[in-house]
């Protein structure tokens, strides 16, 4: 659409940016503020320069959550991407199976996140749980309070619970903006189903995917409350999760200028993947 | 694509009868030749049912006293009681939890929703100084960890006063919720076209007047579509509503997390507080079925 420049439009934004300014650039600046002071108490501050960048870089503990978070987007969106695909093909087009479909995939999109932990923290239990209990019987030793193992399993197959429904959404309405015609014309020349998600479906669904992926790798990228819930980040550290270790170091360790440091170096991460996705979504309505 | 736009070509301008005719033809071929299976309907209907079990788990919890739920194991409750419901509406420190996350979230909404209309006119309709780099500042808000918030959040309601109220938790959700809002509200904005603004001012219409009585009413799903969306992000969310509560506002979510009393967890009330905390995304889920690619996205799809 051809905009008019216009900058009285300011006045029609500047409630917004008031608003989300108090309640994003100053808790901004008081992260920013820990993290180049060190304290000995009484509110007493000293410089300390960018000794707390330094030291979470070269932390361990920061690698390896990161190193946790990093191994953990990657597997979720390997199993959600493709199993989004493949459900949304199958999906029908018309008819009674479309609300159903609709509406049962969405539901677990709506539940409070803690509760979803708390849904997968039962069903996992073996004595009370109807996934522990069948794995039980099923002979394997499962226990995800304690085997780590056991504890990604869980959090993986919840998260693919909890999420893969926003990938066939998006793939789904991808796919039902693509006229008949098309379909027909592929049909007539014979095209083989492959080449009909090859070279009709999956163009059409380039862009959804793309956002379906960025969404879900950031979204995973600060997942808290689900492990939390689940796991604690347990057993050991094995499920400590970037925003996990974070929370840990900030409000349990009362560490101020590491937790302060690493929030911006975790901010920096995502402000570069929002920029890509920013890129992506302005570069499509350039096109269209 | 050449390929299908000489196949359009070909199979155009047909009488209406022959081109049914051959539809019908080639839907035969299909069919035998096994391309449309029978069997399509097995993967959504797996895929359900991995997502309903879960739930259906703890709907089953719910109806079960604690005896039961630790004792024998059964796919369906044997002697189904509402006494684990009767706890939480007749407790004052559980059904107040409700009450405080209704109220915090639907102010929420309103603030999100009322702030975000102007702002998602003014970048659907407009250009002006720093507009994209606005949008942009608005989405990396979106998606900042609420981690990150959480402790900076504390300290700054602390100095306000604000701890403990709801008006904290509505203000700190409008971190996500107002960019989210704008986002959602600038993709509808952008599908109605622009000559229905100019026709109105050339009308008479002032632009309040015009806003109100024409534009609204030509987006009213969009508001829908966002003030759902603000309502579900706001009712999901726990780190930032914890930390900002202590007893007065505390949000239903929070509250779930003590139920463990002297004879141990309390799983049957447990279930039911979780079960109740499903119902307000299952009762409007219908309503919006067909918006939820588009809200998730961002209003982009």
């Amino acid at each position: 659409m051809e905009k008019t420049w216009n900058n009285k439009a300011w006045f029609m934004v500047l409630p917004v940016l008031l608003l989300v300014a108090f309640s994003a650039v100053v808790p901004l600046m008081t992260v920013v503020n820990y993290s180049v002071q060190d304290t000995f108490g009484n509110n007493q501050f000293f410089w300390a320069g960018t000794d707390w960048f330094d030291e979470i870089l070269h932390s361990e503990r920061f690698h390896a959550a990161l190193g946790r978070n990093l191994v953990f987007s990657f597997i979720i969106l390997a199993i959600e991407v493709p199993l989004g695909i493949i459900i949304a093909l199958n999906m029908p087009r018309k008819g009674w199976g479309v609300p159903v479909c609709l509406v049962l995939m969405a539901l677990p999109l709506l539940i409070p996140w803690n509760v979803v932990g708390t849904i997968w923290q039962v069903f996992g239990r073996v004595d009370i749980g109807l996934l522990g209990r069948t794995l039980a019987n099923l002979g394997i030793n499962y226990n995800y309070v304690q085997n780590p193992m056991h504890a990604w399993f869980t959090v993986i197959i919840m998260d693919i619970w909890h999420w893969t429904s926003l990938v066939v959404l998006l793939c789904y309405a991808g796919l039902v903006s693509i006229p008949d015609a098309f379909y027909q014309a592929a049909k007539i020349d014979g095209a083989s189903r492959w080449a009909v998600f090859r070279y009709i479906q999956l163009p059409k669904m380039n862009r959804v995917l793309l956002i379906a992926v960025l969404l879900r790798f950031m979204d995973s990228f600060m997942i808290y409350t689900e492990p939390f819930v689940v796991t604690g980040g347990g057993p050991g550290n094995s499920t400590t999760f970037l925003s996990i270790d974070l929370v840990k170091m900030a409000v349990g360790q009362f560490d101020l200028g590491p937790a302060a440091a690493m929030s911006i170096i975790y901010f920096l991460i995502i402000l570069l993947l929002s920029w890509v996705f920013y890129t992506v979504m302005t570069n499509y309505d350039a096109e269209r | 694509m050449s390929v299908q736009q000489d196949t359009l070509a070909r199979t155009s301008g047909r009488p209406e009868a022959e081109q049914h005719r051959i539809d019908k033809a080639l839907a035969r071929k299909m069919r035998k030749r096994g391309d449309e299976s029978k069997f399509w309907w097995l993967i959504p209907t797996l895929y359900i049912i991995f997502l309903m079990l879960p739930i259906y788990w703890l709907i089953n919890m719910s109806f079960k006293t604690n005896q039961e739920i630790l004792g024998a194991f059964s796919l369906w409750p044997q002697n189904p009681t509402l006494h684990n419901y009767a706890v939480i509406f007749t407790d004052p420190s559980w059904y107040k939890g409700y009450i405080n996350s209704i109220i915090y979230v639907v102010m929420n909404t309103a603030i999100s929703v009322l702030v975000a209309l102007p702002a998602a006119y003014a970048f659907s309709r407009y250009r002006f100084l720093g507009d994209k780099h606005l949008f942009f500042w608005l989405l990396t808000n979106r998606m900042a960890p609420p981690a990150v918030f959480a402790l900076p959040f504390f300290q700054l309601y602390s100095a306000f006063g604000l701890i403990d109220t709801h008006i904290a938790v509505a203000l700190a959700h409008c971190l996500f919720n107002v960019p989210l809002a704008v986002w959602i509200l600038e993709g509808f904005m952008s599908g109605v076209p622009k000559e229905i603004d100019e026709t109105a001012y050339i009308d008479g219409y002032s632009f309040p007047r015009f806003f109100v009585k024409i534009f609204v009413p030509l987006i009213a799903s969009g508001i829908g579509v966002a003030a759902f969306f603000c309502f579900m992000f706001s009712w999901v969310e726990l780190l930032i509503a914890r930390t900002l509560t202590t007893t007065a506002a505390k949000p239903i979510a929070a509250i779930m997390t003590r139920t463990v009393s002297a004879s141990g967890m309390d799983w049957g009330v447990l279930a039911a507080a979780g079960v109740l905390t499903i119902i307000p995304g299952a009762i409007v889920i219908y309503f919006v079925r067909n918006y939820i690619a588009k809200g998730f996205a961002l209003g982009r799809v």
